[in-house]
Order: C-alpha cells, then structure tokens, then sequence
C-alpha cells in the first residue's frame, strides 16, 4: 500500500454504482439534437401514410368513394376495411380481450375514428389525399353518458357482439357492457356495513385523461418482399410484446419480424397498446413494397390514441365512532369507450383495482367493476401508474378524507390509527394482495414532522376565523395523501399478456478488455435506463458503469421481455439484471480461483474483484477476470463471460408514500396557489437518487395537470371538446409548483436489489393530495366531495355553489 | 404543386431548396436539411419542441412557412455547442442539472434558454419560469430545467453555480 493506492471509498465511487447520483449517458445526444426518434427515421422511398377520420361519434360508413383521391399528384393507395378484409385484418384483437376495428367496418363508434388510410409520397400529399376522399355517414344516436349504457333504451353500439352475452371477463348484462369483476366477501363487507357505528358513501369519479406524451405514436414499417421480412421501427413501451401481436395476426413468421423501438420521447402508458396506424402502416408496406411511415398528429392523439382513467367509484366505508375501518364497499362504472383496448394484464379487467384497500387495514372488503362500451375513443392505459392503481389511490385516499370529516378528526391522525402496521408485513389485505414491506407510521410522522403539519392546521384555523370575519377571501386546504402502490408485473402465476408470463430479461457480455454490454427486455422511454441499469452491474461485478453500455429496444438482439410500463422495469427487469450479474460474478469466482490457485470458497469478492479471504495481498480484479476468462479458464469451463437471466418475480412491490398539499383558492376567482407540496417517497433501495428526483417531480407536475384541469371532455352528443393543447392542461414553468421530496428506505424482501420502483409513486400519492387540498379547503364551508378537475372556474363554481360568492 | 426557391443561413452554413409555399419550416429543417434534432410535438404553437432561433428570436418553426424565413439567419440545437464543438454552457447544464429525461423536448428548451440568456443574463427564477413558458416539457416538472439554466447562467458569468436549498 502506498498513497497512490485507491482507497475503497476511491474504488467504490470509480464504478459509479448504485446510490450515486450518475450523471446521465443519454443526455450527451440528446442536448446535442442526436437522438434518434422514430420521426427521424428516413428510409429510401419511404412513404407516408395518413387516416381519414371519421366526424361523427356513431353512424353508419354507407360509402366510401376513393377515386378522387387517387388522382391527387402523389397519392399511391387508399386502404380501406374491405382492402384489410382481403388480408383478414379489418379487425385486430385488443390487449383486453376484445376486438377492434381497424379501419371502420360499416359503422364508426368514436369521432376521430380511423376509417381510411391514404398512403403517398410525402405527408403534405397524403393530407391532400384525405381531403378528396368520399365518405357518407348515416348518423346514428350517440352514447356518451356511461350511467346510461345499460338502459333498456340505449343505442346498441357494438353490433359484432350482439347475441354474445359472454365476454372475454364472463358474462355479459346489456349489450353495452363489456365485464363484472367482483372481489372480495361480499357477506362479510355487507354485515361490517350492518354493524357500523359509522359509514359514509360517496360517488367519487376520476375523469377521462390522456397520457400526451411530447412525441406522439409513431411508426415506419418496411416489408422486404424478397426475404419475406418486415421491420418495424415504432414508439413501442414492449417492442417483443409488439413483434408477438404482429407474428399472431399477421400471419408473418415470427423470426421475420424486427421491431425496433429507437429513442423515445416518453410514453407514460400511451405506447403500449397497438393502434391501426401501425397495422395500417404495415400492410401498406406490404402492399406498396416501400418503406411507409406513420406519425400521429397531436389533436389524433389526444382523440384517438387510449385515453386514461374515466373510472366513477361509489365508495363506502363502515367505521367505529373512534375511527377505526371496518370495512370497504366499492362499486366502479369504468367508461371504456368504444371498444375494451385496456392494457392491463389478461387476467385483470379492472387491472390492480383492488388495492383499493390502500394502506389501510379493513378487516373485510367487498369490490365490483362493471366496464361498459360508449361512443367515445378506446384505451384505459395506466398513465403513468400501475394498472388502475392510480384510481384505487384516489377512491380510498378521497374517501378517508370524507370519513374524517364526517368524524370530525384529523385526516392524518385517521390514517396513522387505519394503518397496516410494520409488524404486519408481510400483510394479506382483504382483497387478495401480499403487501411485502412498509413503515407507513414512520413515514407519516416524518411528513408531519418536516411540514409543520400541526402548525399548518392551527393556520388554517386562524385563516377560517378570519374568512368568517370577512377579513380575507382566501381559504386554505391541506391535502394529506398516504398512498401504497402495487407495481412490478408480475409473477407468472397471476400475470400475462395475451398468455405471456410477465418475467423480464437480461443478457450480459463481458469483453476481454473489462468493459461489455447489457441487453435488457426493458424500453426506456426517458427514465434513463441507460445510466442506471449499468449502475446496478457496476455495483454486483465490479466493472464502471461507464465501461458497460446498456441496449434495449431491438427484438434481434435484446433478449424477451414484456417492457416498461406499470413502474415495472426495476422490480423486474432490475432484478433480473442482479441475477445475470450474480452469474456473471459466480463463474468470475471460479476463474479467479483458478488463477490465484486457491478453492473459489477461499476467496470474497471486494468491491471490483475477488481477494482471498486472509491474504489481503492476493487479488484479482474483475478486469483481469474479465481477460483470463477469453484465455485461461481452468479445464473444462467454456470460455468466455455471459449470462442471461430471465427473472419471474416471486411477487409484487409495493411503494408508498407520504404526501402533504398547502392550498389557498381565492373563492371569487377560484384561482388557487400550490403553496407548498411536501413528497417522500419510500421505493425501497435507491439505484440513482438524482434520476429518483427527476422521476418525482415528473410524476407529481403530471398529478398536478390531472387534478387541477387536465380532461378529456366530450359534449352531450359525443363531439371531443378537448383536442389540441389549447384545451387541455399542460402546465408550463410558469404553473407548476415547486417540489419538496424526502425519502424513507424499506428495502422489499423479496427483491434481489431491495428496489420496488419509483416512476409511478408521484402521480398515484399526487392526484389525491391536490384533490383533497381543494377539498379540505372548501369543507368547512358544508361541501362534502367536489369532483376533479379542479380547475379555477370549478373551484368558483363550488365557491357559488357554497353560498360564498354572491 | 410549383416550388420556390429558398435561402437562409443555417447554424453559420448557406442553405438552399425547392420548397412549397405551404412547407413548414420544421419540415424543411427536419427532412430537406436532415436536421433532425428540432422536433415536432403539437402542431398548434403551443409545446415548443420545434423552437428555433431566427434573426435573434425564438420561433415557432411548426407554424412558419419555410418561405417566410428566406433569407433568415437561423439556429437549431445542432447549431448550439461551442465553437470547438464542446457542448454549450446550457447542453453541460442540462446534464449536470438532470434538466431532461425523454428528452424531446431539450433541443427546443434549449435553443430557447439560449435566446432568454442572450437578452437576460442573470435571470431570476421566475423570470426563466416565465421565459420558458413556450416550452412545455412532460417528464421533469420545470424544476431541474430551472436550475440547468442557472447553472449555464452563472457559467457565461464567469460566477459559482450555486444550487438554492430545497
């Protein structure tokens, strides 16, 4: 030892590994313009493809006429249903279960529905093209209220299923409804409610919203005629997942098929699901034999791309007088527009609805979802959250607060009394799920402590008295939100999509040279996987996160995963990185005990490489391993340094966090001021506490546009109200509330790492705790539950309603 | 449909093309010049993702016919980073500040940020709060692209970045 010998603290921040704040490999292209998007993608002879839509929300298609557009300069082909029917894709089959139309066969059941696709030389042609083509419509009533969907009177909109009283959830009540999805005991929940000191019961709806992401659904698909292959370049969240569909509806060999999901400009949910535009993209490359290229506008995506949410909850809850639950009653009417394009897990109608009981814990609960079809645009994608997770938080994190109203306690000390205790875990709530781990008590406390919570509510005692004086027309609302999440899909044994088991993958390279390549099932779509991924290598093997490049997105190279969506990448494809890791670390063993000539159990591996236990001074680092494992291996070991892991998470994880909203609303303008907005968030072990940040604050401005104006709207006869960016919410600098985050740390049990993820925390603890910040501002004024969005003349319009504007 | 011809000064290069009259000026960066990095997010002027800089503004180029910047001297991220090809104050900032994760909408805010410190140096933070509200970006929430801009703010400077306590 001398003093240019590193340190181990030197060692260790050399790899960059998990906990540090790595600055991020992606952003050196990105903040140079050298990403590659899919809009960027320019192929030889590449054409470009563009729908006619439909303007009306239900009627008749009773012609379409295509031979003016075919005349416009430029223009190539028009495909229509009857063109798809040729090649049995008129219809394509939904995550859900369902089926969809891909170009409308007879009748549109959504305005902006896809009903021809104009293929041409450059996109300006093709709009030329759309513009000539004939369409007549025989309008139909629509059907836009989902509380009137199961009417005796109500339009059949879905005429394929007529007669088909069984689903792909069950049977079938109305034939506008879709499923029934019952959990829970529903004689034990209703003798709770029998017995209750105390109830409450409130229709609680989350309104329909749209994940929006800055680059729209895009793809370029290219058919080889002569190979017999097609390529697909697209804004894919689960490219194998995309590459499957294809193979099983298309008909294309599934080794002919190349999906390829470049860089992509955030997803959030929206790029999941297949839409018409790639199928349609994909046949006219086969039809044309060039490269075509579809890119969504913004006012398509907003109306025709999965829409989020539109859950309406009515929502019980039995207590003592003290305030301790007894039980849990929910019944949801899910609008799922025109057809069930969820993408949930096959098995899950209602996606991980029921951790509806929250952190709570009800001794018993009862859950009912009925989903119904309306004349509005398919989706029901998790924007930004787990599956239906995020309205589950919002339903139970609303109805505490309207229970602790009704008992006249703090809404805070409500939940410390209700709360799954940490002795408890691993817990078995009342709906089905194993909550693996969780110190909610201290996290609440941590909240309370760091805010000033008592103090802020003797405030807004003082604020109220003095409103009552006439003193101020600004009231204060302080929304307390506790949420649990449910994230990481999932175990084999309850989850798949389209009968795929919900593992992940990674494979691991290691050169001669120390340095190497990981290929993961994940699809970074801004949470820099990149960065991190090479992080959580660097700290199990020892080799930089710099000298590791990590690829995904390639179907042809990356090994199957089922991608990144539902806060899902680090619980699953996280863990199998760890364990493709561990093996390459344990054959790492066995040749640095070859070559330090001692039995591999004599040796522990330290921080970058492996030192006999003892003899301090014999060691070899993983750099070295890494080049005797291309030229000396000990006999009969095969040479060479790789591992794959495809990992089938023996469980969720489980997330949770404590959030607080300061609110004032200026009752005469309903304008309102975030003043503060507290979040701590525990998601287990911390890989990269810098991106942990990035991703709260990201989800928490995405929870800020929800709850406080960001909809999708549709007037009484089913027109969207809401389609470009001048109608719906996307807050700029200049709105968003500045952010406060804090952490606990309860590493899961069960994961390799102890990491549960993250991304999705700040949207599902987000929306409740602005919700109830408005709320908890207007209470004292009589109100019980105003709904979302609470946007400034919803906010004066409570204020008039309350009787405290003139 | 006929053409015109165009001119114009791109990041310091003389440019030209046929273009149409209604070609926008995103596309005409984007697909006749292969400069792909100024992106395309709404159509309608409101996301800022296309932002460039023309004749010392920042612009729109979504809602701009290529024709209208004839003769215009313009600057797209490509055109951002020093003269020896290092990144930029703001590109660095960017990075060290976590002020991106899709990253599609950074050349825009960029490109922007560099027109709002070119006119105001030494912004306050709701002065830069209120110069990027052209800009709208979906994955970080403002807060780090604030701090990434004071960041190349107190760097042209020549000032010590220092980060403000949470």
């Amino acid at each position: 030892m001398n003093d240019l010998t590193p340190t181990r603290e030197q060692r260790t921040a050399a790899l960059e590994g998990m906990g540090c704040k790595r600055k991020r490999v992606e952003d050196i292209r990105f903040t140079q313009g050298r990403g590659n998007y899919v809009d960027d993608i320019k192929l030889p002879g590449m054409l470009h493809g563009d729908f006619v839509r439909s303007p009306h929300p239900h009627a008749r298609v009773t012609k379409i006429d295509d031979s003016e557009a075919l005349k416009v300069p430029g223009v190539l082909a028009v495909i229509t249903a009857e063109t798809l029917k040729t090649v049995n894709l008129a219809w394509m089959p939904t995550l859900a279960g369902d089926v969809q139309m891909v170009l409308a066969d007879g009748k549109v059941l959504f305005q902006n529905q896809e009903v021809a696709f104009v293929v041409a030389t450059d996109r300006y042609a093709a709009d030329d093209g759309i513009n000539k083509v004939i369409v007549e419509y025989e309008p139909l009533p629509p059907l836009v209220d989902p509380f009137k969907a199961m009417d005796a009177d109500a339009p059949v909109l879905r005429e394929d299923l007529v007669g088909k009283m069984s689903g792909a959830h069950g049977p079938r009540k109305h034939n506008n409804h879709i499923f029934e999805w019952m959990v829970g005991d529903k004689d034990l929940t209703d003798a709770a409610f029998r017995k209750a000191e105390v109830s409450i019961k409130e229709m609680i709806s989350y309104h329909r919203t749209h994940p929006s992401p800055l680059e729209t659904c895009q793809c370029v698909c290219s058919f080889d005629k002569i190979k017999g292959e097609l390529t697909i370049y697209g804004t894919f969240q689960a490219p194998h997942v995309i590459r499957t569909v294809v193979a099983l509806i298309a008909k294309i060999p599934e080794h002919k098929i190349h999906v390829i999901a470049p860089d992509i400009g955030g997803g959030f949910g929206n790029k999941v699901g297949a839409y018409p535009g790639y199928i349609c993209a994909a046949v006219a490359s086969i039809v044309t034999g060039k490269p075509v290229k579809w890119v969504e506008d913004r006012i398509e995506n907003l109306t025709a791309t999965s829409f989020a949410r539109d859950y309406h909850m009515t929502t019980e809850i039995a207590a003592t007088k003290d305030g301790k639950v007894t039980g849990l009653r929910v019944h949801v009417l899910a609008d799922h527009g025109a057809f069930d394009a969820c993408a949930d897990p096959s098995k899950w109608p209602a996606g991980f609805f029921n951790i509806v009981t929250g952190s709570y814990d009800f001794p018993t609960a009862h859950l009912a979802v009925d989903g119904v079809y309306t004349n509005k645009a398919p989706g029901g994608v998790a924007y930004r959250c787990s599956f239906r997770v995020t309205e589950a938080a919002y339903c139970i994190e609303r109805a505490m607060d309207i229970l602790a109203q009704k008992l006249n306690m703090d809404p805070a000390e409500l939940r410390l009394k209700n709360f799954i205790k940490p002795e408890q875990f691993p817990y078995h709530s009342a709906l089905g799920w194993e909550y693996d781990s969780g110190d909610y008590h201290t996290a609440m406390r941590k909240m309370m402590e760091t805010t000033g919570y008592a103090a802020l509510r003797k405030e807004q005692a003082e604020k109220r008295a003095a409103f009552a004086r006439g003193e101020t027309r600004d009231i204060m609302g302080l929304g307390v939100s506790f949420f649990t999440e449910i994230v990481g899909a999932g175990p084999s044994k309850n989850c798949d999509i389209l009968g795929i088991a919900m593992f992940d993958s990674c494979e691991i390279r290691m050169h001669p040279t120390g340095a190497g390549i990981a290929r993961v099932g994940s699809k970074s779509q801004g949470q820099g996987h990149e960065t991190t991924w090479a992080q959580i290598i660097a700290t199990e093997i020892g080799i930089p996160a710099d000298n590791i490049m990590v690829e995904e997105g390639n179907t042809d190279t990356a090994p199957y995963g089922l991608g990144t969506y539902g806060s899902r990448s680090t619980p699953v494809a996280g863990a199998a990185i760890a364990m493709a890791a561990r093996k390459i670390k344990a054959k790492a063993q066995m040749i640095a005990a070859y070559k330090l000539e001692v039995h591999e159990d004599d040796l522990e591996f330290d921080i970058d490489g492996f030192r006999v236990r003892g003899l301090p001074e014999k060691f070899m680092s993983m750099k070295d391993i890494c080049w005797a494992a291309y030229n000396s291996v000990p006999p009969g070991m095969e040479p060479g340094l790789e591992a794959v892991s495809y990992y089938d998470p023996p469980n969720m994880t489980y997330p949770f966090g404590a959030y607080l909203c300061v609110m004032d609303i200026d009752v005469d303008t309903g304008v309102y001021n975030v003043r503060r907005f507290y979040a701590l968030d525990d998601c287990g072990t911390r890989i990269n506490p810098m991106i942990i940040e990035g991703q709260i604050h990201g989800g928490l401005t995405e929870a800020f546009a929800i709850a406080m104006g960001q909809e999708i709207r549709y007037d009484e006869v089913g027109n969207v109200v809401t389609g470009s960016f001048m109608d719906f919410f996307m807050p700029t600098a200049v709105e968003t509330p500045h952010w406060e985050t804090d952490f606990t740390v309860t590493p899961s049990p069960h994961h390799p790492i102890g990491a549960k993820g993250v991304g999705e925390s700040p949207n599902v603890g987000g929306v409740p705790a602005f919700s109830n910040a408005v709320n908890d501002a207007f209470s004292f004024l009589g109100s019980k539950h105003i709904q979302m969005p609470h946007d400034f003349w919803r906010n004066w319009k409570a204020a008039k309603d309350l009787g405290a504007v003139a | 449909m006929a053409k015109t011809h165009v001119t114009m000064k791109v990041n310091g290069a003389e440019v030209e093309g046929l273009v149409e009259p209604r070609t926008l000026l995103v596309h005409f960066i984007r697909e006749n010049l292969q400069l792909t990095g100024t992106h395309i997010g709404c159509e309608t002027t409101h996301c800022g993702a296309c932002t460039v800089d023309i004749d010392g503004m920042s612009v729109k180029s979504c809602t701009v016919f290529a024709v209208q910047a004839d003769g215009s001297d313009i600057i797209t991220i490509e055109g951002m980073a020093n003269a020896d090809g290092t990144p930029s104050a703001l590109q660095e900032g960017f990075r060290m500040m976590h002020g991106l994760q899709c990253g599609f909408c950074t050349p825009g805010m960029i490109v922007r940020a560099h027109r709002l410190l070119k006119e105001n140096p030494s912004p306050s933070e709701p002065e830069i709060r209120m110069g990027i509200s052209g800009n709208i970006c979906r994955c970080t929430g403002y807060q780090n692209i604030v701090k990434a801009i004071q960041y190349a703010s107190a760097k042209i400077n020549g000032v010590e970045f220092q980060e403000a306590a949470e």
